[in-house]
């Protein structure tokens, strides 16, 4: 008789508990496709960046179509994405690093909004896998190299070894930079890529709050609404966190870029 | 020990990073009050450096969760 019970329980537990809060990443093909040997499947992954590309460009392009001297509301929000970013290359990387805002300004716009299209229902958070992350971060490490030896030659390595430090120091500290160069790409992408997952796995887990709660009786069903509005909570903070970790990778790149420019101090 | 419950405890004491990003969080807000309230002119111009600061020292913990994870289920 207890067995039965328990079963039973176990079993209404399991329908309940159907979507684990790491199931949200799972990444399904759409379309199956291999190319000599490497499966290269367009998959929810993919989509979602379509997706966000395709939306940037209506939102970017159809702002500036008109090109009014006194700007609209749709106008003038583009503008301040634009003259925001403007101001962080200028500010950080100096009015040489003009040349290098196309790509900033891509790099932050993409980032922000695979960030915040995670945050629609239903929908697939491209920045919560660490290979889609760490490919933004390469091409940003490799860039900001050749960039430094381009413009410097091997002059470039005077990075790693800053001016005005006594020379017995320098044994302790140019491997110290080293590193600290070559963690670079992995600091930059786990960052944004654990955001993003912590982000989305709590937030299923304080849904999964409400569901369990709801099951145990009308004492449970006034209590979750407490998880419910940690939820409400936690997705304005989400809103939040998606701007931040997009603004923080422009930043950084911009700080590399200008590593990259003047690496003599 | 069985290797599962090694895992478990493993993961709780990798989350023990989170001591020294409360620590950190706290200074950097704290001094950026303490620093807003003695001139809240110079406030909005540090601003960026402060969501900067608290998004970098945030990363510590989320390395954190990352290696937890990485014991659970790597």
């Amino acid at each position: 008789m207890t067995a039965i019970r328990i079963k039973r329980v176990a079993q209404k537990k399991e329908m309940v508990a159907v979507a684990g809060p790491l199931q949200q990443f799972e990444i399904k093909p759409i379309a199956e496709m291999e190319i000599a040997g490497v499966d290269v499947s367009f998959t929810n992954s993919s989509l979602m960046m379509v997706i966000v590309v395709t939306l940037l460009t209506f939102f970017l392009v159809g702002g500036i179509r008109k090109g009014s001297l006194v700007p609209g509301r749709w106008q003038a929000i583009v503008e301040m994405a634009y003259e925001f970013i403007a101001n962080m290359v200028r500010e950080n990387v100096g009015r040489e690093g003009k040349q290098y805002f196309p790509f900033i300004f891509t790099l932050f716009m993409f980032i922000l909004g695979c960030n915040l299209w995670g945050m629609v229902p239903y929908q697939f958070t491209a920045t919560s896998h660490i290979i889609v992350t760490f490919a933004l971060a390469a091409v940003v490490f490799l860039g900001v190299t050749l960039i430094g030896f381009a413009k410097h030659g091997l002059g470039f390595l005077k990075l790693f070894a800053p001016s005005g430090v006594p020379a017995p120091l320098y044994i302790l500290i140019v491997p110290i930079e080293i590193m600290s160069y070559f963690t670079r790409p992995i600091s930059l992408s786990v960052r944004l890529f654990a955001n993003m997952l912590a982000g989305h796995i709590m937030m299923k887990v304080f849904a999964g709050f409400i569901i369990s709660l709801g099951t145990i009786g009308l004492v449970g069903q006034a209590a979750a609404i407490l998880p419910f509005a940690f939820n409400i909570f936690l997705t304005g903070l989400e809103i939040l966190v998606a701007f931040l970790q997009a603004y923080v990778f422009a930043i950084l790149s911009c700080i590399y870029l200008h590593d990259a420019m003047h690496p003599s101090h | 020990m069985e290797l599962e419950a090694a895992k478990m405890i493993g993961a709780g004491i990798a989350t023990l990073a989170l001591a020294g990003v409360g620590i950190g969080l706290g200074n950097i807000f704290g001094n950026f009050l303490s620093g807003a309230l003695r001139n809240p002119s110079a406030a909005p111009k540090v601003f960026g450096n402060l969501l900067l600061g608290f998004a970098l020292t945030e990363a510590v913990a989320l390395f954190a969760l990352v290696i937890a994870f990485l014991i659970l289920f790597g």
